[in-house]
């Protein structure tokens, strides 16, 4: 049996397919203004990598932002259930899974069964999210995805003060204005994001093993930055990209329901 | 003569007020500059040279404002709360609360009959409900901030927003000016989201009777009318002067009680 699960995010939309508990194929696409297109672009990717056809999918999950319009799932589930499946199916030890997507940030605590214990997120200030690096990445003037290796080579320590994205874009033109070199700079925001998301996570307390998912969770910057704001190692996800694991998550969850 | 000033360096602008025996005699509000002595002396020579005098001929000036601890001519500075509060019991002789909105901050302060500030809020954290917001806003609408007062009144449906947040806020403009939605509209609806983000800043200190305005943003008649409403009470208008310059007004009085022995912090 062959089963699907599709993440459409406020950014990306990704797809994973599963057969007999294995992922064959996924995909990940720049979302567009309409979340059924993404999740069918997406998904056609998914298939034709895998070689197969949408009626050979048992069954198949949506998630994210747009799930309730992607047409071709039977049903659709919460991220936050399927970003805990995803993790605890990939790392049985994790606890707490934080999650940065582009449009919000969540923190997900689970038991030793992978039960979905607590839960906490934002999606109501663009502080603490995937938007705040691509804003100061534009002002920066550098690749979104560059800015964890920019990051790596900072000498100077540079405490970024504003939390408010607008205001600590203003504080970032001002010093690049100051002649800060970019790399310090990009790896105060690194913290300054990390602490935001840190402090979301410490409301419902800490637990380890922590994992760090979505897109953001591919830059060591704020990777490793956010080991130091919650003063636990946060671990990796292995074998997968890590804004991959809500469809993975989905497409378990469609298993699950078999 | 007796003059006195006061001079408020804000983030986006600059106000100075020249007084003599309680009366405004000369007053400005130019842009901020990067160096707030720059911002300082601009202001400061333009409102003297309103007033016809130089900098010799007052007798004390008090500073006031973000820039406020960097501005060399000034003998003393003062929290910018206790300069609104004093400049609007001046424009406003019955008021009890001030919402004062500048281009990065929001305050809503509460006064006794006498002046005396007695519970105050700021944000100062959060461009939502500041100058800033609707900066934001006037620019993806590719239209002056000061016309964007006007379009509530000539709203057929306001737009409301879903997030607070600008950065929220602003992506949703991008989307229903694509859709085609009006722009009084849309700008009635970004007036109300910023007059609802205040409204928590004027209930945190339980607004009381009169409320007034000041600061840039109360020359946005529809900001300020859809806060009427969201607090549920009516706001005095300023007429006596520019509420944008209450502050400088408020550190001028402060001046002119110096020199009349009192004034203490």
């Amino acid at each position: 049996m062959i089963f699907a699960g599709c993440d459409v995010g406020s950014l990306t939309a990704k797809a994973v397919i599963m057969k007999d508990n294995e992922i064959i194929s996924s995909a990940v696409v720049r979302a567009g203004i309409k979340p059924e297109e993404s999740a069918l672009a997406v998904f056609q990717m998914a298939l034709g990598q895998a070689g197969l056809h949408m009626d050979d999918i048992t069954f198949s999950v949506g998630t994210g932002y747009g799930k309730e319009r992607i047409p071709f799932v039977k049903r659709s589930e919460s991220e936050i259930s399927c970003h805990a499946r995803g993790a605890f199916w990939l790392m049985p030890s994790v606890r707490m899974i934080i999650d940065i997507g582009g449009q919000d940030a969540k923190a997900i605590k689970v038991d030793d069964s992978g039960k979905v214990i607590r839960y906490v997120y934002n999606d109501k200030c663009a502080s603490g999210t995937g938007r705040f690096l691509e804003i100061m990445a534009d002002a920066l003037e550098v690749k979104l995805e560059d800015m964890g290796s920019f990051s790596e080579t900072s000498e100077e320590k540079i405490t970024i003060s504003n939390q408010c994205v607008i205001f600590a874009e203003t504080e970032v033109v001002s010093l690049i204005n100051d002649g800060k070199s970019s790399c310090d700079i990009i790896n105060g925001l690194h913290h300054a994001m990390a602490n935001r998301v840190a402090s979301l996570a410490k409301s419902i307390g800490v637990s380890e093993d922590v994992v760090m998912t979505g897109g953001v969770a591919k830059n060591s910057g704020v990777f490793k930055a956010l080991s130091e704001g919650l003063s636990v190692p946060v671990k990796p996800l292995n074998g997968i990209d890590p804004q991959l694991n809500g469809a993975l998550g989905a497409a378990l969850l469609a298993a699950d329901s078999i | 003569m007796i003059r006195v000033a006061g001079c408020d360096v804000g983030s986006l602008t600059s106000k100075a007020v020249i007084m003599e025996k309680n009366r405004i005699v000369g007053f400005s509000i130019v842009k901020s500059k990067a160096k707030p002595q720059d911002s300082a002396d601009e202001a400061m020579q333009a409102a003297l040279s309103q007033a016809d005098c130089g900098l010799e001929d007052i007798k004390y000036c008090v500073g006031t404002g973000y820039g406020r601890d960097q501005i060399s001519f000034v003998d003393e500075a003062r929290s910018e709360i206790a300069c609104h509060g004093m400049g609007a019991k001046w424009l406003v002789p019955s008021v009890r609360t001030i919402i004062d909105i500048g281009g990065q901050d929001c305050k809503a302060i509460r006064i006794d009959k006498n002046g005396k500030v007695e519970k105050f809020i700021t944000n100062d954290k959060c461009a939502s409900g500041t100058g800033r917001f609707l900066e934001v806003m006037a620019k993806v609408l590719n239209i002056g901030v000061d016309e964007l007062g006007e379009l509530t009144d000539k709203a057929q449906t306001p737009i409301t927003f879903a997030s607070m947040c600008t950065v929220w806020a602003q992506a949703d403009v991008i989307k229903y000016i694509n859709s085609g939605y009006s722009i009084e509209d849309i700008g009635a609806g970004i007036n109300a989201a910023m007059a609802k983000r205040v409204a928590m800043l004027a209930n945190a200190v339980k607004a009381e009777k009169d409320v007034c305005m000041t600061g840039g943003v109360a020359k946005n008649k529809g900001v300020v009318s859809t806060l009427e409403k969201v607090i549920g009470v009516k706001i005095k208008r300023v007429r006596k002067a520019d509420p944008q310059i209450a502050g400088a007004i408020g550190a001028a009085l402060f001046s002119q009680a110096r020199l009349n022995g009192g004034g203490d912090k």
